[in-house]
C-alpha cells in the first residue's frame, strides 16, 4: 500500500481534530479531539515504521520496530493524561458548575 | 482490487467519517460512541499493517479504558444536547475554515514529497508481534519502561488529589 494514502489519511485525521478543538465549546470534547490527533500521528508512526521494514529488512530483521515502540509509549502516556485531564474537569465542573471553556477564560476566580 | 485495498478503504472512510461525526455530533454521548468507532477503525488498519500488538493495546486502552473514562464522566455531569454550549455561527465557521486551511497546507506541502514509490508493507512483516516487539522493549527500551511506571504512579496520584473533595 503506498505510504501516501496513509500520509493522507493521517493529516485529514489531525485536521478533523483541529477543526474540532477550534469549533466546539465543551472541555470534554475538546479533550476527545486531542485524543483523536494523538491517534492520527499514531497509525501515521505505525505507517513508516511498516515502510522502513521493507525498505531496510533485508539488512537488518529488526529495522523499523521503534516506531511501534514509540506508539506504545504515546499510548501510555496518554492514558496517564486522560486520567489527570478529566480530573482536573471535573474539578472544575464542581466548583462551577460548567465545562464551557468561554466561561473557564480565567484563571482568577 | 485486491482484499487488501478494499479492506484500506472501508476502514479509511469509516475512519474520517466517524471522525467528522465525533466534531457533529450536538450529543456528548454520540461524541464518545462516534470516537469508539473511529478507534476501532484504525485497530482494523494496524492489524493490515500487521502490527497485531498494537491493534489489542489500541483497543484494549483506548477503545476500552479511556473511552469508559469520558463515558464516565459525561454521565456523572448529566450531560446531553439541551446543556450543550454552542459557539455561534461565525466562530464555527472560522473554525472549520481554519481546519481546512491546515490540510491545505499540508496536501500542499506533501502533495510533491518524494514518497511516490515507498510502500508501507501490508499483511507481512513479523516487527509488530508481540514477541518480537517484547524483545526490543525489554533490551533497549527498558529504562524508559520503567520510567513510565513512575508516570503512572503520579498520574494516579494526581487524579486522587485534584478529584478529592476539600
Amino acid at each position: 500500500m503506498p505510504i501516501n494514502y496513509y500520509i493522507f489519511l493521517a493529516v485529514a485525521l489531525f485536521c478533523i481534530g483541529v477543526a474540532g478543538v477550534l469549533t466546539r465549546r465543551n472541555a470534554i470534547i475538546i479533550f476527545m479531539c486531542i485524543e483523536l490527533m494523538l491517534n492520527a500521528v499514531n497509525l501515521l508512526l505505525v505507517a513508516f515504521s511498516k515502510m522502513h521494514h521493507l525498505a531496510l529488512a533485508a539488512s537488518n530483521a529488526t529495522a523499523g520496530i521503534n516506531g511501534q515502540i514509540f506508539v506504545f509509549f504515546i499510548m501510555v502516556v496518554a492514558a496517564a493524561e486522560v486520567s489527570v485531564g478529566l480530573a482536573i474537569i471535573v474539578m472544575m465542573y464542581r466548583n462551577t458548575h460548567s465545562v464551557d471553556v468561554n466561561f473557564l477564560n480565567r484563571l482568577k476566580n | 482490487m485486491s482484499t487488501t485495498q478494499i479492506l484500506f478503504w472501508f476502514l479509511s472512510v469509516l475512519a474520517i467519517f466517524s471522525a467528522i461525526m465525533v466534531v457533529a455530533s450536538k450529543n456528548p454521548i454520540h461524541s464518545v460512541l462516534w470516537l469508539i468507532a473511529v478507534f476501532f477503525a484504525i485497530s482494523g488498519h494496524y492489524i493490515l499493517l500487521n502490527a497485531q500488538f498494537l491493534a489489542i493495546v489500541n483497543l484494549i486502552v483506548y477503545a476500552g479504558a479511556i473511552m469508559v473514562l469520558f463515558l464516565f464522566v459525561i454521565m456523572l455531569m448529566n450531560m446531553n444536547a439541551d446543556t450543550e454550549p454552542q459557539k455561534n455561527k461565525w466562530l464555527k465557521i472560522a473554525g472549520v475554515i481554519a481546519g481546512g486551511s491546515l490540510l491545505l497546507v499540508f496536501v500542499a506541502a506533501l502533495k510533491n514529497a518524494d514518497l511516490k514509490n515507498q510502500l508501507a508493507q501490508v499483511n507481512h512483516g513479523d516487527i509488530g508481534l508481540i514477541s518480537n516487539l517484547g524483545m526490543e522493549l525489554f533490551h533497549n527500551y527498558v529504562v524508559p519502561f520503567e520510567i513510565s511506571s513512575v508516570l503512572f504512579l503520579s498520574a494516579m496520584v494526581g487524579a486522587v488529589v485534584i478529584g478529592k473533595k476539600e
